[in-house]
């Protein structure tokens, strides 16, 4: 009896450990159909069963805008030069409200998934890809909103510089997503065995907010608060907000330092997260 | 010969730790890496209990699976038999890459897919058609696959009307059809299915088996097919392993492990013996010395118990009133707790003297099942002598069905009953 053992006509082979390191991206592509179902499922049953549908997508954004332009600007007095509040408000919560929701949506992959992923394989990867990819398409419809109300100030005679770096903005806002995607492998890896950080995601996102310039400019903080500035100077959100209102309403700062560290940090966070993720991805279903 | 080996399985193994799972890992997480960083060995794999739920156990760690070897060849309808717990889901999950094993490999010429528990990833907003593509998706078919079997899918699931309609206005038999017809036009080389037989109705059971067989016969796909139903197992397998604890108890044709795992399932407790009445069970009143559940078709009594045999209860007392006159009888309960019937009658029974009784069930009677005998022993006054809720307990197992429905009839019993045709 001759076995036709040789491991080379093996197709696959399921071991116990591990590599270090393994992002198989041509199993990734055979499941691209996945990924943009998944998306589409996302798209399309969110707000099913609602009466306004994906009207919701617009007034959250809105009417965060118009409280905090009478908070902060009204009450507080922030100023923000020749840019009308609102909009500038607008541009720092749209942009904001990208990465939180790539981040809520991706940091709970393993937990809320684990029903799916308990039965069938596919790379997990997908999930959290999928999540960042169809909080674009709502970034994009929440981006058509800024864009109207621009054009609203712009008749209105307000005094709006588009800055000629806003072809830079898409890469910004890739940017965004993959830190956002990064920073959400890494917590909801964790959270399959400390559960602490699903609670600390919860309120630390909000908290994040009001470090990442997302309500006034950068140079604000710097000036009021010298001893805390460094807070926000260290976060690379609050670059990333600041230089996509520069780029879009010419207003605040674009330090290419700061951009360059923001770099650094999402290209770090993206392949740390991205390890954990590929660890955990193996043993999670009997930790969860 | 040259065997074609499609799958092997090498010395799998899988440790889980039981109790709480989370923070409290911590300390051992660190101990754990600590040693990895060191180069030596887990030292949480080197303990261990073997899965044995129903006894206590010593170490933290068990092992859901130990030292697991098998082959599987292409074209194949391997059947994975045993008792709750006994690593079949597992091995499943293992197979599925769902989880990955703590020690050995498995090594595959082909794709699995895996039928673990059908509708996986259902959104029940979404339609039955948008369902069938997300499904398919999942289970690792790409669009266009699944976009040139669509109208095969619809018409095998026969939820052709509501297929526009969200899923969640299903009711859980449709979905289960719509689920498995996409799973069944998967084009995997090794097909995992798991306890999906269980659900749906009786025409749709027939042509889900129609399905597996066609799968396997026709198109020389390899079926992993796990199972609690003996009768689907032993028609459709053509190979079978049973498992107890994590390892493999046996492996070969269906009709020998079936019968042997049958036998040796803690189901049954089929005789009591005793030599004398001292040590015999009873009370004061009577004393059971003997009692038996006997297959009379078989030239060997103790042959298991299908559907098709005449069953004989044999019952030794003795009698240790001072009334001559003693009422026997017995309830016989499924293991539900069911009473399918109950017989009895009155004998003489000489004092102090050992006393053979003994009543038939006949042939085609029972339906599969597990039954117990609750004896009773009463005086002629139907004043109560002693009673025994789990005097002997016995399986009575489903015969071979060439095809056609695979499920379980239904009914306590199943009695053969004249028909005839008319024309």
């Amino acid at each position: 009896m001759n076995n036709t053992d040789n491991t080379s006509e093996w197709l696959f082979e399921i071991k116990p450990k591990n590599k270090f390191f393994s992002l198989n991206l041509k199993e990734v592509w055979q499941y691209r159909d996945l990924l943009f179902l998944f998306v589409k499922r996302d798209v399309i049953t969110v707000y099913k069963q609602t009466v306004l549908g994906p009207l919701w997508y617009l007034i959250q954004p809105l009417f965060t805008a118009i409280t905090f332009t009478i908070i902060f600007n009204n009450v507080a007095g922030i100023n923000t030069g020749s840019v009308p509040p609102f909009l500038f408000n607008l541009a720092g919560i749209t942009v904001w409200n990208y990465f939180t929701s790539c981040l809520n949506g991706t940091s709970n992959t393993f937990a809320s998934n684990a029903g799916i992923f308990g039965k069938v394989y596919f790379p997990r990867i997908i999930t959290p890809l999928s999540v960042v990819i169809s909080n674009l398409i709502k970034f994009g419809i929440q981006f058509l909103i800024f864009v109207a109300f621009y054009l609203f100030y712009n008749f209105q005679g307000a005094d709006l510089g588009l800055n000629s770096l806003v072809l830079l903005f898409p890469l910004l806002i890739i940017m965004m997503g993959i830190l956002g995607l990064g920073l959400g492998m890494l917590i909801s890896s964790m959270v399959t065995k400390y559960r602490d950080f699903s609670y600390l995601v919860g309120f630390g996102v909000q908290l994040l907010m009001y470090l990442s310039a997302v309500m006034y400019p950068m140079e604000l903080i710097k000036a009021k608060l010298p001893g805390y500035g460094w807070l926000v100077e260290y976060n690379p959100l609050a670059y990333i907000i600041e230089s996509a209102r520069y780029m879009l309403l010419n207003v605040g700062q674009i330090s290419l330092l700061g951009l360059t560290y923001t770099l650094a940090v999402t290209i770090t966070v993206f392949f740390v997260g991205l390890l954990v993720f590929n660890k955990t991805e193996k043993s999670f279903i009997d930790t969860v | 010969m040259k065997k074609d080996i499609i799958l092997k399985a090498e010395n799998i193994s899988k440790q889980y730790r039981l109790g709480q799972v989370g923070t409290g890992t911590l300390s051992h997480d660190l101990n754990r890496w600590w040693h990895e960083i060191r180069g030596k060995e887990n030292p949480y794999l080197k303990i261990g209990d073997t899965n044995d739920r129903s006894t206590k156990a010593t170490s933290e760690y068990v092992w859901a699976l130990q030292d697991i070897n098998f082959e599987v060849e292409r074209g194949e309808v391997l059947g994975i038999i045993g008792k709750n717990g006994a690593g079949k889901s597992t091995l499943l999950k293992i197979l599925s890459k769902v989880t990955a094993p703590t020690t050995g490999s498995i090594k595959s010429r082909g794709r699995i897919a895996s039928l673990l528990e059908v509708g996986t990833g259902f959104h029940g907003e979404m339609t039955g058609r948008e369902n069938i593509f997300l499904n398919g998706a999942i289970l690792g078919m790409t669009k266009k696959e699944i976009a040139s079997k669509i109208d095969e899918i619809i018409d095998f699931s026969g939820c052709e009307r509501y297929i526009d309609t969200p899923v969640k206005r299903y009711s859980s038999g449709m979905t289960v059809r719509l689920a498995f017809a996409v799973a069944a036009f998967l084009e995997p080389e090794i097909l995992v299915i798991d306890e999906v037989l269980a659900v749906g109705d009786a025409e749709f059971q027939k042509k889900a088996i129609g399905k597996m067989q066609d799968i396997s016969r026709g198109e020389g796909r390899t079926v992993l097919f796990v199972s609690h139903n003996m009768a689907a197992v032993e028609t459709l397998c053509t190979r079978v392993i049973s498992m107890n604890n994590g390892s493999i108890l046996g492996d070969g044709s269906p009709t020998k492990i079936i019968s042997e795992y049958l036998q040796s399932s803690s189901f049954s407790q089929r005789k009591i013996s005793f030599e004398n009445s001292e040590e015999a069970i009873g009370n004061e009143n009577v004393k059971i010395l003997y009692a038996a559940i006997e297959n009379t078709s078989a030239l060997d009594p103790d042959e298991i118990i299908d559907v098709t045999s005449t069953i004989n209860f044999r019952l030794k007392m003795v009698n240790q009133t001072r009334e001559e006159k003693i009422s026997i009888g017995y309830d016989l309960r499924t293991i539900k707790g069911d009473v399918v019937f109950g017989s009895g009658g009155k004998f003489n029974c000489c004092i102090g003297m050992t006393t053979e009784v003994s009543c038939e069930i006949p042939a085609n009677f029972l339906n599969d099942d597990v039954y117990q005998i609750h004896i009773y022993f009463h005086t002629n006054g139907m004043s109560q002598l002693y009673s025994n809720l789990e005097l002997l307990t016995f399986e009575v197992k489903d015969v071979k069905r060439e095809s056609g429905y695979l499920g379980k009839v239904n009914g306590m019993i199943r009695p053969s009953l004249p028909w005839t045709l008319k024309q």
